[in-house]
C-alpha cells in the first residue's frame, strides 16, 4: 500500500498554530501530540511526587499528625491514580509511542490523527477534574483501587469523580491503543516486514492489545460501582445481596494487565537505548518479540494472585501462582539479552545509559520480590504490606520511570535539536538512584516485620527505618531539580545536536533533528536493520 | 581461555558463598510464634537465596559489562555485530523455567503443609447449621481430626474494632486469648467493609469480609503478646485497628476463661 496524505488535513495545517503554540492546540501531528502527552504526564508527575512526599512527611513519625486521617487516605488514592493513569501509562504509551511508532513503521502520521488528538485532549480536563475533586468535598479516599463496600461508604462526590475521571482517561487509553494497533500493522512502508521493526513497535503492539483486551472490563466494573453509589444497586454492595470479591476479579482482570501496560512499552524503549548506546546489535531479536508475546499472553490470566487473602478457593490459588511465577521466564530472558546486548560493546557511559543500567538492576531486584510474592503461601503473610509497596515501586519507578528518564535523554536531541548537558545528567542519575534504593529497599524489611500499606501511623520500633526512607524520598525530591534546569538550559542555550548524534540506526534519526512535519523530506527510508551495528562500519564513517 | 573459566568459576562460587552466608545469617523476620511460622520461614530462606544470588549475578554482570566494555577515548566505531546466540538463549529459557518450577513446586508443598489445600467446606464444625458456602484461609486441621479439641473462635470486625466471641464461655472480649499449642479455629464475618487478621508472629493473614465468612486456623507456640493489624485499608483509623492477642499457658488461659464466662441461664 502507498502512503497518501489527507488533502484536508494539509489544508488544515497551514491554519493551525505554528511556534510554542501548536503545543496548545487541537495538533493532529504525532510529534506535537508525543510532546503534549510528555509535558502534561510530567506535570501530573510533579502533582503526584508531591503528594509521595507529603505522604512521606506523615510516616517520619509513627504519630498521625501532619495531616488529618481522612484527608491521608485521600492523598495516597490521588497519588496513586495520578502516578498510574495521568504519568506513566499516558507518557510511556501515549508520548513517546505517538513521537516513534510512525517514524519506525515509515509513515508521516498516525492512522487515526483526530482521534489521537481526541485521546490526548481527554487528559487534562480529567487529570483536572480529579485534583480538583480535593477540593470540594474532599476526593476519593477508598485507594487507588476503589474496593466496594469502602468506596461505596466513603463520601460520595470525590468517589464519583474518581470514577468518572477514570473512566475518560480509561477511554483515552482505549483510543491510543487502537490507533497503535491500525499503526503498526497497516501504515507500514511498503517493503517494511514485521519482523524488521525496532522492539518498541513490537511492546507497543503487545501493550495496546492488552489495553484494548482488559481497559473495557475496568470500564464495565467501575460504571457498576458507580450504579452501587448513586442508585443504590446491589452489584457489589453486600448490604443488598452484592459480593465484594467479584468486584476485586473484575478490577484485577484489568489492573493486573495494567502492570505490564506500564512496563512492557518501557522494555520496548530500552530495546531501543542499549544497542544505540553500546555499539552492538540487540542480542535475541526473535526470543525478544516472543517474549513481549508471552508476557502478554501470560499476564491476561494471573489477576487473582493479587487476592490470596481474598478468600479465593484452594485451586484457584495454586492456578494462580505457577501462571504468575512463569512470567519470570519470558522477563528474565530480556534482561539476560540486554546483558548479552551489553557484552563486548563499546559502551559510551552517559545519562540514558546510566539510567537504562539502573533500570536493570532495579527491575531485576522488583522481579525476584515479584517470584516469591508469588509465592500463595509467601504472599499470604507479606500481602497489603509496605513489602508490596516496596516491590512495585521497584517495577513501576525504579523500572518504568528510569527508562522514562533514559528515554528523554536519548530522544531529547531528535526532539529540539539541542543536547542535554551530560554532567546534568549524571548528577540527576545518582541522586535518583540512591534516593530510590534508600527510600524503597527498606520498606520490604518493614513489610516483613508487621507494617501494613496505606497507613498513617505505626509502632514506634519501626520509626528508624521509616524515616530512611523518608529520607530516600527528599533524595527523589530533589534529583528532579537538576533535570529541571538541564531541560530548560537546554532549550535555550544548548549545544546543537546535528541531526544524529548518536549515530543511530533506527528510522527516527535518519531525518532532521528536530523532524519536519512530514517527518522526512521525500520517500520514507526503508530500514531492514534497526540494529545492523558492527557491520557497516566502513560504510558510515 | 582456561584462565578465564577459572575466574567465571570463582566468581561464580563466591556469588553463590555470599548469597549462602548472607540467607543464613540475616534474619529478617520476626519472632516465630505459631506453627506456620517456621515453615514460612523455611520457604523464605530457599527464597531469599535463590533470589540473592540472581540479583548479585545480574548486578555483577552489568557493572563488569560497563567497566570492561567502556568506551575509550581513542576507541570508534562498534562493538562485535553478534545478533544472537540460539543456544545461549535456549539455555536462559530453560533454567528459569526449570527454577520457576522448582520454586512453584516446593511453594506448594509449604503451602500444603501449612494446611492451605484442604477443604473447609464439610468439617468444620461451625459450618454445620446452614449451607453457606465458606472460603477458606489457611487450616491446620486436617479431615480425620475435626476440630472437636479446637478452641472456636467467631471474629467480628468494624470500623475500627475487632471482637472475639467466645462461643463456650457465652462472652465477647477485646482481647483475643488464646492457650499456647492448641488449635484456634476462627470464623471471622465483617460489619461493614473489608477488614483483614494479620498477626506477623504467626505469619497469617486472612481477609474478613462482610457477607462472606472466612476461616482461619492456628497453633501458637510461643507464649507472649503479639499484635493483631487489619492489613485492608478500611477507612481513616485503618492504621489504629489493631488489637491484641495473648497467648498463655493453659492454666492462665482457663483462669481468664472461668474469670469472663457468663453463668449459663437455663430458662
Amino acid at each position: 500500500m502507498t502512503i497518501s496524505i489527507d488533502p484536508q488535513k494539509t489544508n488544515n495545517e497551514s491554519l493551525q498554530p505554528k511556534g510554542w503554540l501548536r503545543y496548545f492546540s487541537f495538533s493532529l501531528d504525532h510529534k506535537v501530540i508525543g510532546i503534549q502527552y510528555l509535558v502534561c504526564g510530567f506535570l501530573f508527575y510533579l502533582i503526584g511526587g508531591s503528594l509521595a512526599s507529603a505522604i512521606r512527611i506523615e510516616l517520619a513519625s509513627p504519630m498521625s499528625d501532619f495531616m488529618p486521617r481522612d484527608v491521608y487516605n485521600q492523598v495516597l488514592t490521588l497519588h496513586g491514580t495520578i502516578m498510574i493513569f495521568l504519568w506513566i501509562v499516558p507518557v510511556v504509551n501515549g508520548a513517546f509511542g505517538n513521537y516513534l511508532i510512525p517514524f519506525y513503521v515509515g509513515a508521516r502520521d498516525m492512522a487515526f490523527p483526530r482521534l489521537n488528538a481526541v485521546a490526548f485532549w481527554l487528559i487534562p480536563p480529567s487529570g483536572l477534574m480529579l485534583v480538583a475533586s480535593y477540593f470540594v468535598e474532599g476526593a476519593a479516599q477508598a485507594g487507588w483501587t476503589a474496593y466496594p463496600p469502602l468506596s461505596i461508604t466513603t463520601p460520595q462526590s470525590g468517589q464519583i469523580i474518581w470514577i468518572l475521571s477514570v473512566l475518560l482517561l480509561g477511554g483515552s487509553s482505549i483510543f491510543g491503543g487502537i490507533n497503535f494497533i491500525a499503526t503498526i500493522i497497516k501504515l507500514r512502508r511498503p517493503g517494511l516486514k514485521l519482523m524488521q521493526l525496532p522492539m518498541y513497535c513490537w511492546a507497543m503492539l503487545g501493550t495496546s492489545l492488552l489495553v484494548v483486551l482488559s481497559t473495557p472490563v475496568l470500564a464495565g466494573t467501575l460504571i457498576l460501582l458507580s450504579f452501587d453509589i448513586i442508585a443504590n444497586t446491589g452489584f457489589f454492595n453486600p448490604v443488598l445481596g452484592g459480593n465484594v470479591v467479584v468486584y476485586q476479579h473484575l478490577f484485577w482482570f484489568y489492573s493486573h494487565p495494567a502492570v505490564y501496560i506500564m512496563v512492557l512499552p518501557a522494555f520496548g524503549l530500552v530495546s531501543e537505548i542499549l544497542p544505540v548506546h553500546a555499539r552492538k546489535p540487540l542480542f535475541g531479536y526473535t526470543t525478544m518479540v516472543f517474549s513481549i508475546m508471552g508476557i502478554v499472553v501470560l499476564g491476561l490470566v494471573v489477576w487473582a494472585h493479587h487476592m490470596f487473602t481474598s478468600g479465593t478457593p484452594p485451586w484457584m490459588r495454586l492456578f494462580f501462582t505457577i501462571a504468575t511465577a512463569f512470567i519470570a521466564v519470558p522477563t528474565g530472558i530480556k534482561f539476560f539479552n540486554w546483558v548479552a546486548t551489553l557484552w563486548g560493546g563499546k559502551i559510551s557511559i552517559n545519562s540514558a545509559m546510566l539510567f537504562s543500567c539502573g533500570f536493570i538492576i532495579n527491575f531485576v531486584f522488583g522481579g525476584i520480590t515479584g517470584v516469591a510474592l508469588a509465592q500463595v503461601p509467601f504472599d499470604i503473610h507479606v500481602h497489603d504490606t509496605y513489602f508490596v509497596v516496596a516491590h512495585f515501586h521497584y517495577i513501576v519507578y525504579g523500572g518504568t520511570v528510569f527508562i522514562i528518564f533514559s528515554s528523554i535523554y536519548h530522544w531529547f536531541p531528535k526532539v529540539t535539536g539541542k543536547m542535554l548537558y551530560e554532567k546534568l545528567g549524571i548528577l540527576h542519575f545518582i541522586i535518583t538512584f540512591i534516593g530510590f534504593n534508600l527510600c524503597f529497599a527498606p520498606q520490604h524489611w518493614l513489610g516483613l516485620n508487621g507494617m501494613p500499606r496505606r497507613v498513617a501511623e505505626y509502632d514506634p520500633q519501626f520509626q528508624f527505618v521509616n524515616q530512611i526512607s523518608s529520607l530516600g524520598a527528599l533524595l527523589m525530591a530533589i534529583s528532579t531539580i537538576p533535570f529541571l534546569i538541564n531541560v530548560f538550559l537546554s532549550v535555550r542555550n544548548g549545544k546543537d545536536s546535528g541531526d544524529n548524534p548518536w549515530n543511530a540506526l533506527t528510522p527516527e534519526w535518519l531525518t532532521s533533528s528536530p523532524p519536519p512535519v512530514e517527518n522526512w523530506e521525500g520517500e520514507a527510508p526503508l530500514v531492514e536493520e534497526p540494529y545492523g551495528y558492527g557491520k557497516e562500519i566502513s560504510e558510515r564513517e | 581461555m582456561l584462565n578465564k573459566n577459572i575466574y567465571l568459576i570463582l566468581i561464580i562460587s563466591l556469588v553463590f558463598a555470599i548469597s549462602f552466608w548472607i540467607g543464613f545469617n540475616v534474619n529478617l523476620l520476626p519472632t516465630e510464634a505459631s506453627i506456620n511460622a517456621p515453615i514460612y520461614d523455611e520457604l523464605f530462606k530457599i527464597l531469599f537465596i535463590i533470589g540473592l544470588i540472581i540479583f548479585i549475578g545480574m548486578t555483577i554482570a552489568v557493572i563488569y559489562s560497563l567497566f570492561r566494555f567502556r568506551k575509550r577515548n581513542d576507541q570508534i566505531g562498534d562493538g562485535i555485530a553478534l545478533e544472537g546466540n540460539l543456544s545461549l538463549e535456549i539455555v536462559w529459557t530453560i533454567i528459569p523455567s526449570i527454577i520457576v518450577l522448582l520454586i512453584g513446586l516446593y511453594s506448594y508443598n509449604i503451602y500444603d503443609r501449612m494446611g492451605g489445600m484442604k477443604e473447609l467446606n464439610h468439617n468444620h464444625e461451625m459450618m454445620s447449621s446452614n449451607s453457606e458456602k465458606i472460603w477458606a484461609g489457611i487450616s491446620q486441621t486436617s479431615d480425620n481430626e475435626i476440630a472437636i479439641n479446637n478452641l472456636s473462635i467467631e471474629v467480628s470486625a468494624m470500623q475500627f474494632a475487632f471482637l472475639f466471641n467466645y462461643p463456650k464461655g457465652n462472652f465477647i472480649s477485646g482481647e483475643l486469648h488464646v492457650p499456647v499449642d492448641q488449635k484456634v479455629s476462627m470464623k471471622m464475618e465483617s460489619k461493614d467493609v473489608i477488614h483483614a487478621f494479620w498477626v506477623p508472629e504467626f505469619r497469617i493473614k486472612q481477609d474478613i469480609i462482610p457477607g462472606q465468612p472466612t476461616i482461619l486456623n492456628f497453633t501458637p507456640t510461643k507464649v507472649g503478646k503479639y499484635p493483631i493489624i487489619c492489613a485492608e485499608l478500611c477507612g481513616p483509623y485503618h492504621g489504629g485497628m489493631r488489637a491484641s492477642i495473648i497467648v498463655e499457658e493453659e492454666s492462665d488461659y482457663n483462669e481468664w476463661f472461668n474469670k469472663n464466662k457468663k453463668p449459663e441461664v437455663n430458662l
